[in-house]
This record gives C-alpha cells, structure tokens and sequence, in this order.
C-alpha cells in the first residue's frame, strides 16, 4: 500500500494538514500572467517559490514557463524587497525585454509588508519602465486561500489596471476565464465565435502554453491577451465572469472602475452550465442560438442517453477548486451518477452555500467539505469507509486510486502524469462530451476487467 | 555519425554571453563565466547570489534541507511548518524512491504534512498550530521521528520551531522531535539548506544507537539520494562484493540505519557538495574517515570499488571486487560497442546541481561525447576547483549566518579508524580521502565553465555551440527541447534510471542514443518549410 498509514477512522484535525487538496497563490498568479501576451510573471520573494511555481505549471504543461525573482536573501529579508524589486525591474527589461511584467507577492514579502503598490509606482517615477511597458501587480498573501485566490487576484489585477473607458462603448463583450485550461480558452473564443459574438477573453493562455514545436523557443509566444484588448475591456458592453471564485473579483473590478455590468455564471462544464453559458451569451446580446451549437449539444444528449445503463448510480469521490467542482457535480447529477464525496481545499462561503443548495435538492447524502482541515487524507478516509466507483481529482489522486483499486480520471491542477489536458477542452458540449468518454471508458474497461468469463461482453 | 564538432572560441563566448546585462550585472556575471584549463585552475566565482530579476535555476533553502537531504528518508514524519505551498510542491516530486522491508513498514514519504499557516497564524504567532499539529501526527502514526522544517514566514514572526520540537520531544517519550530552520531565503540557493539539513541530522540523529551490528568492510554511502533506484543498484553491488551498508544519506534510508551510522568504519561520499559536512563531522567526532567516490559511470564505479577496497585492505575482499567488475563489464562493453558507433563526437552541456553535472561527465565520455560546457546551480568553488582552496574563501554575510557546528571527538565513541600514516599512504595511492579534486580538473582545457547559468545564457550557449544534448532540470526540458535540442533531465532522470553503477550505466547509455537519436528532431520543419530541399528543388533537377 502507498497510503499504508490512513486509516479509516475519522478524527477531527486542528493543526495537520495532511494531502493538501490545494496550494499557495502565488502559483495561480503566475499562471493567470502568462496569459497576458508579451508578459513576463515575476515572483517578489525568494527563489524558492519561483522555482517551484515554475516547476510545477512545467509539469503540468510539459512546455517553457518563463518567470523571474526578487531572489530575496536574508538581508531582503530583514530591510524590505524594494531594492531587490527595483533591481529586478531594470534587469528583466533589459535582459528578458518583456511589454509587461506582472509582478505577485509571496509570504515572505508579504510578512515583511513590502506593498506592491507603492514599489511600482517608485519603480515609474524612477523612470524605470520604459515607455510603452507595463510593470503590474497583485498582493497574493499564501497564508489566505489558495492557487484560485492568486488566479482571481492577478486577473482582477489586469482589470484594475489595464482597463479604460473612453466613454465610447464598443461592440463586444468580456469573457473572463475563470481557471481553466489553454485547450478550454481556445474552446470558449470557438464558441462565441459560432454564437457570433466579438469577446474580449481574459486572461487567454492559449497559444502560450500550447505552443508548437518549431525549432526555435518564442520566449514571449503569439497567444495571450493583448494590451490594447484589456484596455479595451473598459468599454465593452457586458462582461461574463465564469466562475464566482477566479473570474468574478475581475468583473466586480471593471463594473466599478468602469461600469462594464457583468453576469456570473460557472465554468460551462456539462450540459446544464453550458446550457447556461448559451443562454446567457444568447440573452445578452439578444442573439438566436445558431443550429451548430443545438446540434452540439443534441450529439452530448444523445450519447448520455444511449449510455445511461453504465453511469447511472455509479458513485464517484471528486477534488479539487470550486469553480470546477460545482458545474462537474452537477454534470455528474445530470449524468444519473452519484458524487458520494467532494473535497476542496479552498475555502469559499458561497461556494459551500451553492454547492450545499445544490447538493440538499438532488443528493442529500453526498458529504461535502472545503477549506481548511478538507484534504485529501479525509477525502481518503471517507472512501475506505463508504466506497466509491470512481475518483475524479488531480494527479495526487492515482495514489489513493491504486490503494483502493478504482478507476481514476486526472481532471483539475495539476496533472503531472499524463497529457491531453492542454489540447482537448472539457468545457462547452464539445468538451463534456469528451469528459464523458474519458468516464465511461475508465468505468467499461473496469467492467472488462473484472467481468466473468461467461459475463464477458462483445458489444456494449 | 556526425564529424567532431568545432569549438568555437570561449573568450568569444564569454563577451557574447553577458553583452547584453547592464554593466554592472555583466560584471557579476563574467566572474563566473571562466574558460577551462585543467593544469593551472582559474578561480570559479560561486555560491554567490542570484541577480534579482535574472531566471535561475536556483531555488531556496527548504528545498535543499526537507527536498534534497531529509525526504528521502521513509520513516520520518516530515512537518512542513508554513503556508500551504512549500510543503504542496516538494511533494513527490524529486523521485525518492524507497522499499520498505515489509508491507508494515512505516512509509511516509507518499504524504505531504502542513500546518497550513493561516493569517491569524502570521499576526499572532504559529507555534501553538505547529504543536497541535505534531501531536496530531503522533496521535495518528506514533512514528519513531517528527522533523519540523521552517519556510520563509516562520523565521520572520518569530516562531521557535525548535523549542515546539523540545517540548513535544519530551512530553512524548517515545518519540524523537526536531526542527529545522531552513527558512528559503537563508543562503543564496538549495546549499545554504544542505548544511543546515547535515547539523540536524548530526545533532539529532547520528549517534543515538550504538550497537555494534554484524558485517564486514562496514561503511556509510553519502549524498546518494535514490533518484530513479540509483540506491538499490549501489546496494546490489556492495552485497555481490561483500560491503556491508550501515547508513545511507539518505537515499532509500531508515532513521534507524542513520542513528547507528557511527558505528561504521568509512564514509563514502558521492555528491560532495550536498553532504560533506557531515564527513568532516563524523570524521571528528567519531573518527570515521571520508573518502569521495563516484559511482556515475561503469568506469567510475570499478575504480571507486577499487578504492574501497584499498581502503579496507583487505584481500579477500579485493579479489571479490576484481571478480564482480570482471562479470559486470562484458555487459557494459557490449552496450557501448553497440551504442558508441552512433554517439561518438557528440557534444554535451551539463547545467545541473551540485556534483551531477560533474560525474555525469563519465558516462559521456564513455559514450565517446564530448562535455563542452558545464556548471553548477548551487556548488561552492571547491566542487569547481578542489578542496584545496577551502582555506581561501571568504565567507560573505549570505553564508556567515549558517551555523557551523563546533564538533569535538566524543570522549567515548571516538574510534580513530585508520592512522594519519595510514591516510597519507591512501593518499599516495590516489584515493580521495576526504578530498575532492572538483569538476574542472576532469574537463579539457577550453571548456567552458559556467556556475549558477542564467536563462539567457542558456539560450545563448545552445545558439553558438548546437550540443547534441543538454543536461539540466525541470524548468529548462522544455525550453531547450522548443530549440530543437533534447535535454536530459539530472534531476529526475526523466522519470527514468538509475543511472549508477554498471546496470545503471547501461540504461543511460541506451537513453542518450534514444534521445540524440531520436527521429523526431529531423521531423521538426514541415515538408514545405524545408528550404531548396522541398519538392521545387527536386522538381528543377529531374
Ligand atoms: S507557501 Fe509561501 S513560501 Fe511557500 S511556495 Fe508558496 S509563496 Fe512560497
Ligand atoms: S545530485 Fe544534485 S540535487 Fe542531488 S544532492 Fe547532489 S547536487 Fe543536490
């Protein structure tokens, strides 16, 4: 046994967190920066935290994540970073010659209380940024929330300093991506492209952490953001933030500095949020929506119809962020599934609320926790003493999958172990549909595997 | 098979490489940008901080003490006290691997242990969390060690790690607690947290059992961290040539095994930069010697045998030495003679740790590939230019505030085991005892050496000399694979390995031939990219 030492009995834990269901940050400050175009991420702190951000989104992506430090030392440590912050600046502009440099806070600097703000504004005054350069900035305090807070604070972030009204609206609207993947943005610029309308998507990694192989490395690649478009975001119709917990600080922050409304809704995984996703795209900008998208989603119902027998009351243990487990659960409860266990690390008032409304309509039983003291130990716990037939969660879940002998589905960050997840979206009918292939492969080749004999299907 | 490869002139390189920094970056960096010559060393500038803003490879303190030299060790219950992240990412991922003695065996190294520090947790001060959480790890494992490893926040509040791990230590009787103050921005990189990791372990750990076990030519294997199963392929050999293994530091270790490790009669050291101190320690305290060895290439790993057995002087166990390398070779020699037709006259650059980018040297040259270009991200000059300029480096204000042990020869353990007449003789034979003659002895004259290798330079290396491959980790696979280059990774091996030993050796000899060989680099450029060789070339000359 890998996790030889979690045993079945549940006891309530203070002050051990053992199988983080999340992580710092600064990591999702990092990713959300990259999809800006010509953006170089820098981490204010000291080497450690870049190296291991960096490491981490590498292995996930399997692609070049270039991101630079403050390389605090102890001195830094003790007088403040804004000498290492100002130095910092001068040599990536000359060095590295980024448009924007994107800079996040760590622990460390934000123990010491170095404020972002005001370094920055030194760093203008000083002369420091050349013209037509960009140095922005988000406090991402890892002692607060997780890796989706550093995302919503970096993407609020870009709204809050980029965006400008002119007063002239323009004939678009603002997708703010919540956290998801480059496969997933590029899926959402499809569909709004099919539904016919113009977007502003932000942040956008697609064609940055999906990069092609040419022979040569593009260090700031042709995907992401561009300046002009998040300036432009100021005076776009409407925005939609997908997810209440990375994408809505942003619209909350437009709204306010440039009274740009905006619409919630969740990240369009399964049918019921992409049906969601269309209708308010549809309502909004008081379009039809065109056949090719109700045929797409005709194929998606029709696959869930025909498959239903081998999903139905299957029972399913899920972690990992908010945004993704509300739309997946309810996929799964659209599915005639049975989450049987959820698990966040990150915390989220609403998103307990909406997941404890949804869940007390359609799945009283389902236990459900997030935020401190909700693991991946508990999680595992829970699933020796109420079994499941499938986990879906990131790579860290193959562990426990290999323990209890049940099919693992790798959905959600970090995936380290397996591609795909770049290329192939999980969002919009497209994407769902081949979300539930992914789950009703895992759950028929376990079927084949332990069938008898005699049981032993040709057609299924 | 290509044609030996020109090398373009270093001096030339070394402009070109720090023209574009600001001058006084430029001026920092050329210091460490040095032109080989194996007879009369130049001086390297290293373990020196990083520029801010320059990409690095580096990374901090906690990640050499909890990452590199504590992880490896199963049966510890590893507490990281900070915010979620530092313990998230050094979970799993440096390839530690290990194998129990028995499916009852304690295993914690699938687990990653936090106290998730929380706001209130900074404003007011985490120690109270950081005790709840030690109890709560022995309420639910009872293991025999908790080690509590301190991230950026804890130096900064005020946190007394060490007197939590006192208190608890104490309160629990049966169970050994300490702590660790390797804060990541101690240092200027991983090594600041080597040392802090090796006071520990001496202080806490070694020493606590005394029992003199069975077994001949009893020795400890330092630094050797199990990355890829290079631990079980060192053990293999020792056990066909009759060494008995007390300790290692740490790869594939129990706490057990480190406690009694003074009881042995050498220390062998294999990533001198990582675990040195603890030999000198050990060696004055207890007066075990320290001898480098390498066992990175089959080569490398008969003449360390060798060494080993000069040491011990044994004959018996000299013979035994002599039969294994004469059955294990022929296997090696073969995969060479069918491997080295299609790598030799290749080039190589090694950008890596500590001791790989050096001792992986051997198995390139083995493969009949050239090492152009190499450095360390996190060596001190002595591992560039040998131990004998140990008494000339100046201690900065980054180092000065790691704590060097007073160690003094303990008045009842001390065993001197070979006498200063004994050593000197060693010596005389060429064994390394405790010396290390460093990277730049081994490499040809005008080869490029380059400590702490920036992002830019990287780039621009690969540009001006075209290796057929580079060594490096994580955060540069993929960039140099864009260029169209393959990098092999030292850290992780690319989830491959070992790579020690004679097994291990062929297994790195047959991935270099998959990776330089590989089809798909000549796949790259789409047939209607290809200049003057696309389909209107050949239509003109038909
Ligand atoms: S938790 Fe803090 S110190 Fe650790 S990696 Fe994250 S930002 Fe860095
Ligand atoms: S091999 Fe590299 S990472 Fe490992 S201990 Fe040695 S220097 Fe450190």
């Amino acid at each position: 046994m890998l996790l030889r030492h979690t045993s079945k009995e549940v006891k309530e834990r203070e002050g051990l967190t053992i199988n983080p269901a999340k992580t710092c940050q600064p990591i999702g400050a990092m990713y959300a920066a990259l999809g800006i175009h010509g953006c170089l991420p820098h981490s204010h702190g000291s080497q450690g935290c870049c190296s291991y951000h960096r490491s981490t989104l590498t292995r996930h992506y399997k692609e070049p994540v270039m991101a630079a430090t403050s390389s605090f030392t102890e001195g830094a440590s003790v007088f403040g970073g804004q000498a290492n912050l100002l130095a910092a600046i001068d040599t990536i502009f000359a060095v590295y010659d980024p448009d924007i440099i994107a800079v996040h806070s760590t622990c460390l600097s934000e123990t010491i209380g170095d404020d972002l703000q005001q370094i920055t504004k030194k760093a203008s005054d000083d002369g420091k940024i050349p013209d037509g350069k960009y140095v922005i900035y988000a406090s991402t305090p890892s002692f607060v929330g997780s890796h989706v807070t550093g995302y919503a604070n970096m993407v609020a972030g870009m709204a809050n300093q980029f965006a400008e009204s002119t007063g002239e609206k323009k004939s678009q609207y603002n997708m703010i991506a919540g956290w998801m993947e480059p496969s997933d943005m590029r899926e959402i610029k499809r569909l709004a492209k099919e539904m016919g309308i113009n977007i502003v998507l932000f942040p956008d990694t697609s064609d940055v952490l999906d990069a092609p192989q040419t022979g040569k490395h593009v260090f700031y690649p042709k995907g992401g953001t561009t300046v002009a478009e998040l300036k432009s975001s100021g005076d776009s119709l409407a925005s939609f933030a997908l997810g209440s917990i990375s994408a809505e600080p942003a619209a909350i922050a437009l709204e306010k500095k440039c009274k740009v409304p905006f619409e919630t809704l969740d990240i369009p995984i399964g049918l019921s949020a992409t049906d969601r996703f269309i209708m308010a795209i549809s309502k909004m900008a008081k379009i039809e929506v065109p056949d090719e998208i109700t045929a797409e989603r005709g194929r998606l119902v029709d696959v869930m119809a025909d498959m239903e027998q081998y999903l139905h009351g299957k029972r399913v243990a899920l972690f990992g962020d908010p945004d993704q487990l509300l739309p997946l659960t309810e996929f799964l409860l659209d599915l005639s599934m049975k989450p049987v266990h959820i698990v966040s690390g990150t915390p989220g008032q609403r998103f307990d609320k909406e997941m404890r409304v949804m869940l007390e309509k359609r799945s009283p039983e389902t236990k459900f926790k997030s935020g401190l003291g909700a693991d991946m130990f508990l999680l595992h716990q829970w699933m020796k003493n109420e079994p499941v037939d499938l986990l879906i969660g990131n790579t860290y879940g193959k562990y426990m999958a290999r323990d209890e002998d049940i099919p693992f589905i790798r959905f959600g960050f970090p995936i380290l172990d397996r591609i795909g997840h770049s290329y192939f979206p999980n969002i919009g009918y497209n994407g769902s549909l081949r979300l539930l292939e992914k789950i009703l492969n895992v759950l028929m080749d376990r079927q084949d595997r332990d069938a008898l004999e005699e049981k032993f299907e040709l057609v299924m | 098979m290509e044609a030996n490869k020109i090398i373009p002139d270093p001096a030339q390189v070394r402009e070109e490489l720090i023209e574009k920094y600001p001058a006084k970056v430029a001026k920092k960096r050329s210091k460490s940008i040095i032109i080989n010559d194996p007879d009369t060393i130049p001086e390297v500038q290293a373990n020196v901080r990083t520029v801010p803003g320059i990409i690095t490879q580096r990374g901090c303190s906690y990640a050499g003490c909890k990452g590199v030299v504590l992880g490896p060790t199963r049966d510890i219950v590893n507490i990281v006290h900070g915010p979620i992240g530092c313990s998230f990412y050094a979970w799993l991922t440096r390839r530690n691997q290990t194998r129990p003695e028995s499916p009852e065996d304690a295993n914690y190294i699938p687990y990653c242990f936090s106290t998730d520090m929380q706001e209130e947790n900074i404003v007011f001060g985490g120690e109270k969390k950081l005790k709840i959480a030690i109890q709560e790890a022995y309420d639910l494992f009872h293991p025999t060690s908790i080690a509590i490893f301190s991230t950026c926040p804890v130096g900064l509040i005020g946190d007394d790690v060490h007197a939590a791990a006192r208190e608890m230590k104490e309160k629990f009787g049966d169970c050994n607690v300490f702590g660790f103050s390797c804060e990541g921005y101690r240092g200027v990189s991983q090594s600041a947290g080597h040392h802090i990791a090796n006071n520990g372990v001496f202080k806490h750990m070694v020493g606590r059992n005394n029992e003199v076990k069975e077994g001949q030519f009893k020795l400890n294997l330092l630094g050797e961290y199990n990355i890829g199963g290079d631990a079980f392929e060192i053990e293999r050999i020792f056990k066909r040539v009759g060494i008995t293994l007390v300790a290692s530091f740490s790869g594939n270790s129990t706490v057990g095994a480190i406690e009694n490790s003074h009881t042995a009669d050498l220390n062998v050291i294999l990533c001198h930069r990582s675990i040195n101190y603890m030999g000198d320690m050990m060696e004055t305290k207890y007066g075990i010697p320290w001898m480098k060895i390498n066992f990175v290439g089959a080569e490398s790993t008969a003449k360390s045998l060798r060494k080993i057995g000069e040491y011990f002087g044994d004959e018996g166990l000299k013979a035994r030495i002599e039969a294994v390398i004469s059955e294990e070779m022929p296997k090696v020699k073969a995969a060479v003679a069918e491997i080295l037709p299609r790598t030799k006259g290749k080039t190589a650059m090694l950008f890596v740790g500590g001791s790989r980018a050096h001792h992986y040297q051997d198995l390139f040259s083995e493969l009949g590939m050239t090492t152009v270009a190499a450095g360390y991200e996190f060596a001190h000059r002595d591992d560039y230019e040998g131990r004998q300029v140990l008494p000339g480096i100046k201690v900065d204000a980054d180092s000065k505030n790691i704590e060097e042990l007073k160690v003094v020869a303990d008045p009842e353990l001390y065993k001197q085991r070979k006498t200063e007449a004994e050593l000197a003789e060693l010596k005389e034979k060429g064994l390394e005892i405790n010396g290390y003659e460093g990277m730049m002895k081994q490499m040809t004259k005008k080869s490029l050496v380059v400590d702490d290798l920036s992002h830019y330079e990287s780039e621009k290396l690969i540009e001006i000399y075209k290796p057929d491959i580079f060594c490096a980790g994580i955060k540069e696979k993929y960039v140099v694979q864009k260029m169209g280059i393959p990098l092999k990774q030292l850290h992780s091996y690319d989830y491959g390995g070992p790579y020690t030993g004679f097994e291990g050796a062929v297994n790195f000899y047959k991935d270099i031939d998959r990776m330089v060989n590989n089809p798909v680099w000549k796949l790259i450029k789409a047939p209607w990219e290809k200049k003057s060789t696309g389909l209107a070339a050949s239509y003109v000359t038909q």
